[in-house]
């Protein structure tokens, strides 16, 4: 069906048509079509990875296979989504090993994105805990691990779905005692404070910094550090102890309709930043909370993209390798001065990874909301150059825009993802309005009549 | 409590076996090719932890009706009739072959197991049977009256089951789902206003079950925009490009 898509970003919106398959022999019979396809899961990408001229809905291949109480092990197709596997897993003692801020997204993105969640610095990305997994490539299925067809398993895990579509991944869980999370709250004056605060701290599983990066002088990246632990029974309240597995209650509040765009300005911004940071009264608040506001706050607001208006937003999130600080207080100065305000300002650390094409490396991640308006795409190329210049790289997961040649800069193994794509995804079987414009799927003369489809997006941008 | 979902591959029935296993019923589930309900099977163990089995099921194959009803381990307290066929409707103009199977499927098919399943409910005095069938059936449209028609027919089957079941304490309900976002649909261009997901229809058809509704019409306007078109004067209906 010929539908509107727009990934959780609502920027670019392309038109695309869009089929869905419950078994593995309708998608064989989708694969036979001559146009490239591209799969896509529940739309929580930001950008334009999962956008295409034809996409492949994974939403209704959604069985779960098995499930190991005693060791562990999970195994689904690839629609199911993390709100639909924690509803299983969480009563019975077990939790995810690796979370985004989102529930919101399915298996085969999670592989795809090759997700990382607070805790990457101790458990590493979603690939890590993936024992093996089926890919419909363009030469049919392919059962692939670490151990077995490795090339292939590592292009997959975050290769945005260009060697072909994820149709099953059996991975890891971790134990738990209790659904809760014991978490701790440290005020951070400014920048050099959070970071000092993160090495002190990183023995913790899970640690993030909000920060409030539009403010000057001595308080420049005031933040606040949020750490946390699964909770032991015994850390729980008494009546938090009566259900130590209990799931938390569904109730959720929605942004209805995308808000007009003046409503976050510096101004709201900075009143919002404020009232986040002034509720927390004393430096450091101690408690014991559910799993739901402490990994998924914002998941209490359905749909809060909208809240960025009809042009969308791009989030723009990138790492610098641990000894490059002062770029990180380079680049969130430049976002300071130029007040094009960011309602999220999310630091992470991330511990060594070094994998084919996934995003992770050892280092500072930093991701920002944009709105999108006249002007921010040459300040993010600005921006482009000195992450690059500090030797980082962005998230593909969050990219709308990035120019092909920073892409092929910061990536170092991109010469053999490419190689190894060209192998599983023979005549571009599998290509997205990104892998083009990142010239994985596309040469650059093609660019020129992919522009005409690239129009419903250019037009929203006014 | 035990449901049986006849025609359990459709993007409909796993939304049903759904709703009934949140609702703590076993689930069994029967199709023609049962390679493909293993996922299936293994899913509503593992999310509901309720009993779910797989069955083969021809609907077209009634000779084997009663042995297939026969062999389930436990008789169902509620039997749906999800199965059906839409076709192509201009093939079937001049091939019996598609027309055929469009009859079979939806009509007879549906009658040849309904009621080996009715004769059991009728003597045992308790039972539920549940008919997915069309809105399409109300009046034969240019465009799809080979479905259409079967699923009139159902739709009358059912009526007549329904009134003479009751003196036997067995309810019967007819479900008339409007249009519906699935797989069978995926090449149609669907008004959303009118256009229920099918996890929609589970959960009415769970609930209309429950409080022995007689006619389900999932988005309640469906009622009364058949209520219209069956009130057109055929000499102005016959010009119409419906």
């Amino acid at each position: 069906m010929q539908k509107r898509l727009a990934n959780w970003g609502n920027y670019p919106v392309v038109a695309s048509e869009e089929s869905t398959f419950s078994r593995e022999d309708q998608l064989q019979d989708l694969l036979h079509t001559q146009t490239p396809l591209i799969a896509r899961g529940n739309g929580r990408c930001y950008g334009d990875a999962s956008l295409g001229a034809h996409s492949i809905s994974t939403l209704k291949y959604d069985k779960v296979l098995s499930f190991d109480i005693e060791k562990g092990l999970f195994e689904c197709q690839a629609g199911v989504t993390l709100d639909q596997i924690l509803d299983i897993i969480v009563p019975k003692g077990w939790f995810l090993p690796v979370t985004p801020g989102t529930k919101f997204i399915t298996v085969g993105g999670a592989v795809a994105s090759d997700v990382h969640g607070k805790n990457h610095h101790v458990d590493g990305a979603f690939s890590n805990q993936v024992v093996s997994m089926d890919v419909i490539t363009s030469q049919g299925l392919i059962t692939c691990s670490p151990d077995q067809e490795p090339d292939l398993y590592w292009a997959t895990c975050g290769g945005m779905g260009l060697t072909g579509i994820i149709t099953r991944v059996l991975f890891r869980l971790k134990k738990v005692e209790t659904s809760y999370i014991k978490q701790k709250q440290i005020k951070a004056r400014n920048l050099d404070e959070v970071i000092r605060l993160f090495e002190e701290n990183k023995h913790y599983t899970y640690s993030v910094a909000w920060i409030d990066c539009l403010q000057k002088g001595d308080s420049f990246g005031r933040s606040i550090l949020i750490l946390g632990e699964h909770a032991a029974k015994a850390e729980l309240s008494p009546q938090q102890a009566q259900a130590p597995l209990q799931l938390p209650s569904k109730k959720k509040l929605t942004i209805p309709f995308n808000l007009p765009s003046f409503v976050l300005n510096t101004f709201t911004v900075k009143a919002f930043n404020w009232l986040y940071y002034a509720k927390n009264t004393k430096r450091e608040i101690n408690n014991v909370v559910s799993y739901e506001p402490f990994f998924y706050p914002l998941d209490a607001f359905l749909h809060w993209n909208r809240g960025y208006g009809k042009a969308g937003f791009v989030q723009y999130q990138f790492v610098l390798p641990m000894d490059q600080k002062q770029g990180l207080v380079e680049i969130l100065q430049r976002i300071s001065s130029k007040g094009l305000g960011s309602f999220l300002a999310v630091l992470k650390v991330f511990g060594q990874q070094d994998n084919l094409i996934s995003f992770p490396m050892e280092g500072y991640t930093l991701a920002l909301d944009f709105p999108v308006r006249k002007g921010l795409f040459e300040f993010l190329d600005e921006l482009d150059a000195l992450v690059l210049q500090y030797g980082g790289r962005l998230y593909l997961s969050k990219d709308a825009r990035m120019k092909q040649e920073v892409f092929w800069q910061s990536y170092p193994h991109v010469q053999r993802f490419a190689g190894i794509v060209k192998q599983y995804n023979r005549n571009n079987r599998f290509r997205s309005l990104q892998s083009d414009r990142l010239l994985l799927t596309a040469q650059p003369s093609e660019l020129i009549m992919n522009n005409e489809e690239l129009m419903i997006r250019e037009a929203v941008v006014k | 409590m035990t449901v049986l979902i006849l025609g359990a591959g459709s993007d409909m029935a796993v939304a049903l076996a759904r709703q009934f296993a949140a609702e703590k019923y076993d689930v069994q589930l029967a199709a023609r090719n049962t390679s493909f309900l293993q996922a299936q099977e293994n899913d509503l163990r593992i999310r509901y932890g309720i009993n779910a089995s797989s069955h083969a099921f021809d609907a077209v194959d009634f000779a084997s009706h009663p042995a297939f009803y026969e062999s389930l381990p436990v008789k169902p307290d509620i039997t749906i009739c999800v199965f059906g066929y839409l076709g192509d409707q201009e093939l079937g103009q001049t091939s019996w072959q598609e027309a055929s199977r469009i009859i079979h499927t939806n009509y007879t098919g549906a009658v040849s197991i309904l009621n080996v399943v009715a004769a059991d409910y009728a003597a045992r005095h308790q039972g539920t049977i549940i008919g997915i069938s069309s809105v399409a059936g109300e009046r034969g449209r240019q465009s799809n009256y080979l479905y259409g028609s079967a699923k009139a027919g159902f739709t009358a089957y059912l009526s007549g089951l329904r009134n003479r079941l009751f003196h036997n304490g067995v309810h019967v309900m007819t479900v008339q789902p409007g249009f519906v976002y699935t797989r069978m649909t995926e090449g149609l261009t669907l008004p959303p206003l009118l256009t229920a997901q099918p996890i929609d229809v589970a959960s009415a058809i769970v609930k209309a079950a429950r409080a022995k509704k007689n006619v389900l019409y999932v988005k309640w306007f469906w009622r009364y925009i058949m209520l219209i078109i069956k009130y057109i004067p055929e000499f102005i209906f016959k010009k119409l490009k419906l």
